[in-house]
């Protein structure tokens, strides 16, 4: 047996291995799906308080990721940098598989999911949702002729023009994603005009730092490394978008300071007075130091960085992605609307209490079948056809020869 | 660079060697397949579509539909009724919840007062009883009564203002 | 291929405008009749009769509630019972169980008024819950009620989030025994709907209001807001009434004295 053989046996190997455990956790979450539709959300930790629960911050992360990872393939067709041109493709595989995870766990997540039809054919322009139902799927095409530009010779002539309408078609999307809940003017957490581009900034970060990871996992399963230089600028990048996040948050929280109205909330979320305790600890450890801190100081260290160091950042930026989601959807729902300001309140429905929530089997095996679809999509995809990013090798790099 | 692969490592020009028919002999086999496929299917088609006159000497089971009760007329025929009670309810239905219309003559609930079962008491209750009958038969799921009750309710005298 | 269409020597006619004709012109002369019939005594049982459909909702008309909450008493739960009894809600309700109208207890911060009073879906004339359906379900009637279509409802829970009062319930569980006048159903998203189905077969009373009147309390009252000759406005007229989060500018169908 030769060499090449061998490789190649094992790369079978290691792709049904992946299909598998990425099969096994979609079929989970699929069947989590089931119950929740036989039995009603009963079974979830779900009540008339919180009534968006881990689904959707495991949704709305795929979908800020799905649409900020296009970001990279964006960089590249529309201005042209040719480091980032070489990942488009992958960037937007990737796109399309998050996308996918993301909407699979928001329609399944939904009271009726077999009235999907009913969405199709029913639209109130009024509501976001409805907006939502034409930039998703506008999204998938577009990506998807994105894709067919960057791999069919005859069309790559047409790259940049459709990378551009993908970048102000992934805008429209992040804004309206962000609109949802700024839209929302009786929640004391939403209801703010700058929920848009922080979305938009958040989708930055969020989605190069899995396509950070899943470039790495790629190149280390080819026993390739990424060049140093690339590296360098690719984390460097992760480090802008995750300080312009940073920022972006704490000016909406410093902005909640200043109202009066809002004391109760912010000491909720921020010291975690009331019941809060869980979103502040996620929020100052989960977001603020491990996810955002943590990671600018692994990149702009002067010492620069090992590739060790560069995982540990996407990750901690991910993680610091859903901590703030966390707080952000279910600290939210939490803390009790605001019906008689200057009054203590009291009733048989919740009122003036803030609401305890548990997650429960069943939704977290939904949101994790999310991400086990968009592995199954990103597995396949780069099984059939070549996204590995080929960079020109510098002086020193290490790269075996394929 | 040589020839590119995917990151698993499978060649894209993968399972298309495989023209070796001779020339000028028969057919490859995937075709010779592919014609056998489509003339069984044409053979299944055919005998699909004589099944009902089959039907005709009674050998296909019918569905037990209970009577609605006596002395009562339905709004129309019962092949109209078979053929049109989707679009009649689903236009009734919003005139009733959007319009405020009720007691009209497709009221939904004038249907379930008239074909609720003597025995159930219900349309959706059991095998036989009306709803059901039909729709386990032809195995239409019926989403209706997961809100609306299936048994009628004797009303209580009321006054106009 | 029908069972029992064989012998049909038609089947194919579509019975189209005919019929449907037809049926239109029994609902007007019916709707006529209605209207003409005011002050007769209407016995319906079962409604073998023939059919007479109710007149529809008056875009004229603008129900609404008045709660004077200096007549409401602390631990009264008259108007709850009343309204769970009429539409066939579970008592007593666990977190995940839909609550239509509940007693809410507040006592001022740094002062010294206390006050107990209902509160249910304010009926907006400018809801932040019809704006938010991405179907179209969540809807207000011609007359103001504002209501959810469980026709169209994909239970997204967006009109939950976008409610000011958290006066919309989600169904967590499959349901049984409904009313038939109140079908509601697992998966969908549900509010209180001013008693619509009594309105609109002529009894002009929500459940809460009759309950709450016919205790002795006489807290709610229910009417046109429209109608300056109705109890709702005489009452409206006499004493100065808020809307809860004013702020908002909502326009709410239902007002609060007291407060």
């Amino acid at each position: 047996m030769t060499r090449a053989t061998q490789h190649h046996r094992s790369d079978e190997r290691r792709f049904y291995a992946l299909l598998a455990l990425g099969g096994l956790v979609t079929l989970a979450g699929l069947g989590a799906a089931h119950l929740m539709e036989e039995q009603g959300h009963v079974i979830t930790g779900m009540d008339n308080h919180v009534v968006w629960g881990l689904p959707h911050v495991f949704a709305i992360f795929m979908i800020v990721a799905g649409s900020g990872v296009l970001n990279v393939a964006s960089i590249g067709s529309v201005f042209g940098i040719d480091v980032y041109k070489r990942r488009a493709p992958l960037s937007a595989l990737l796109s399309l598989a998050l996308l996918a995870g993301g909407l699979m766990v928001l329609m399944l997540d939904l009271g009726r999911p077999e009235r999907l039809i009913v969405a199709a054919t029913h639209y109130n322009f009024k509501s976001v949702f409805a907006w939502n139902v034409f930039l998703y799927s506008g999204m998938f095409a577009i990506v998807a002729i994105y894709l067919w530009t960057m791999f069919e010779r005859r069309f790559n002539g047409y790259t940049q023009a459709v990378g551009i309408a993908a970048l102000v078609w992934r805008f429209a999307l992040t804004t309206g994603t962000g609109s949802i809940f700024g839209f929302l003017v009786a929640r004391q957490a939403y209801q703010s005009a700058l929920l848009a581009p922080l979305f938009i900034v958040l989708s930055f970060g969020w989605g190069l730092a899995v396509f950070l990871l899943v470039q790495s996992a790629l190149l280390a399963w080819h026993g390739r490394t990424l060049d140093a230089a690339v590296r360098q600028r690719l984390m460097r990048l992760l480090g802008v978008f995750a300080a312009a996040a940073l920022y972006l948050v704490a000016v909406y929280h410093m902005t909640n300071l200043y109202f009066a109205r809002q004391d109760s909330f912010e000491a909720f979320i921020l010291l975690g007075r009331g019941g809060g305790g869980v979103f502040a600890l996620l929020f100052w450890a989960g977001y603020v130091v491990l996810g955002s801190l943590l990671p600018l100081l692994l990149v702009f260290h002067p010492r620069g960085m090992s590739e060790h160091g560069n995982l540990a950042a996407s990750l901690l930026v991910l993680l610091g992605a859903f901590a703030w989601l966390y707080v952000f959807i279910i600290g939210g729902q939490a803390f009790p609307l605001d019906i008689f300001p200057g009054f203590e309140v009291r009733s048989s429905f919740g009122d003036g209490a803030v609401t305890s929530y548990v997650p429960r089997w069943p939704e977290l095996l939904l949101g994790l079948g999310g991400i086990g679809a968009a592995f199954v999509v990103t597995v396949v995809g780069v099984r059939l056809f070549e996204f590995l990013p080929h960079d020109e090798p510098a002086a020193g790099a290490g790269s075996r020869k394929p | 660079m040589a020839h590119p692969r995917s990151a698993f490592g499978a060649s894209p020009s993968r399972g298309r060697r495989q023209r070796t028919g001779k020339a000028g002999s028969a057919a490859p086999a995937w075709l010779r397949a592919r014609v056998l496929l489509d003339l069984t299917a044409l053979v299944f088609a055919l005998a699909a579509c004589t099944l009902p006159a089959l039907a005709a000497d009674g050998r296909t089971p019918q569905p037990v539909i209970e009577a609605a009760r006596a002395g009562t007329q339905c709004i129309a025929d019962p092949a109209t009724m078979r053929r049109e009670h989707p679009a009649i309810l689903e236009h009734q239905r919003d005139a009733t919840v959007r319009g405020g219309i009720r007691g009209a003559k497709a009221s939904l609930k004038a249907c379930i007062d008239c074909h609720a079962s003597a025995v159930s008491g219900s349309v959706a209750k059991a095998e036989s009883n009306f709803c059901v009958s039909c729709h386990a038969y032809a195995a239409v799921q019926i989403d209706c009564f997961g809100c609306h009750a299936s048994r009628p309710q004797v009303t209580l005298a009321r006054q106009l203002p | 291929m029908n069972p029992g269409q064989r012998d049909d020597p038609a089947p194919d006619v579509v019975p189209g405008p005919a019929s449907r004709r037809g049926f239109l012109g029994v609902a007007a002369a019916a709707m006529g009749g209605t209207l003409l019939a005011g002050g007769v005594r209407l016995i319906e049982v079962a409604q073998a009769a023939t059919p007479s459909p109710t007149a529809g909702a008056n875009p004229k008309v603008r129900w609404g509630l008045l709660i004077d909450t200096e007549k409401c008493a602390s631990g009264c739960t008259d108007c709850v019972t009343a309204c769970n009894t009429e539409n066939g809600l579970a008592t007593p309700a666990r977190p995940t169980d839909a609550q239509w109208i509940r007693k809410i207890e507040i006592k001022e911060i740094n002062g010294q008024r206390s006050a107990s009073l209902p509160v249910m879906c304010q009926h907006c004339a400018d809801p932040p819950c019809v704006d938010v359906c991405p179907t179209g379900a969540s809807f207000k009637r011609a007359d103001g009620i504002v209501m959810v279509d469980r026709h169209t409802c994909i239970g997204c829970r967006y009109c939950v989030m976008a409610c000011p009062y958290q006066a919309r319930s989600f169904v967590h569980e499959p349901l049984s025994e409904q009313k038939p006048d109140v079908p509601r159903g697992k998966g969908c998203v549900e509010s209180c709907t001013l008693c619509v189905h009594r309105i609109d077969q002529g009894q002009q009373n929500t459940a809460c209001a009759e309950a709450c009147t016919q205790a002795g309390h006489g807290a709610i009252v229910f009417g046109n807001l429209n109608d300056p000759d109705s109890e709702i406005s005489r009452r409206a007229r006499a004493a100065a009434t808020t809307q809860l989060r004013a702020d908002l500018r909502l326009g709410l169908g239902v007002r609060y004295q007291g407060l």
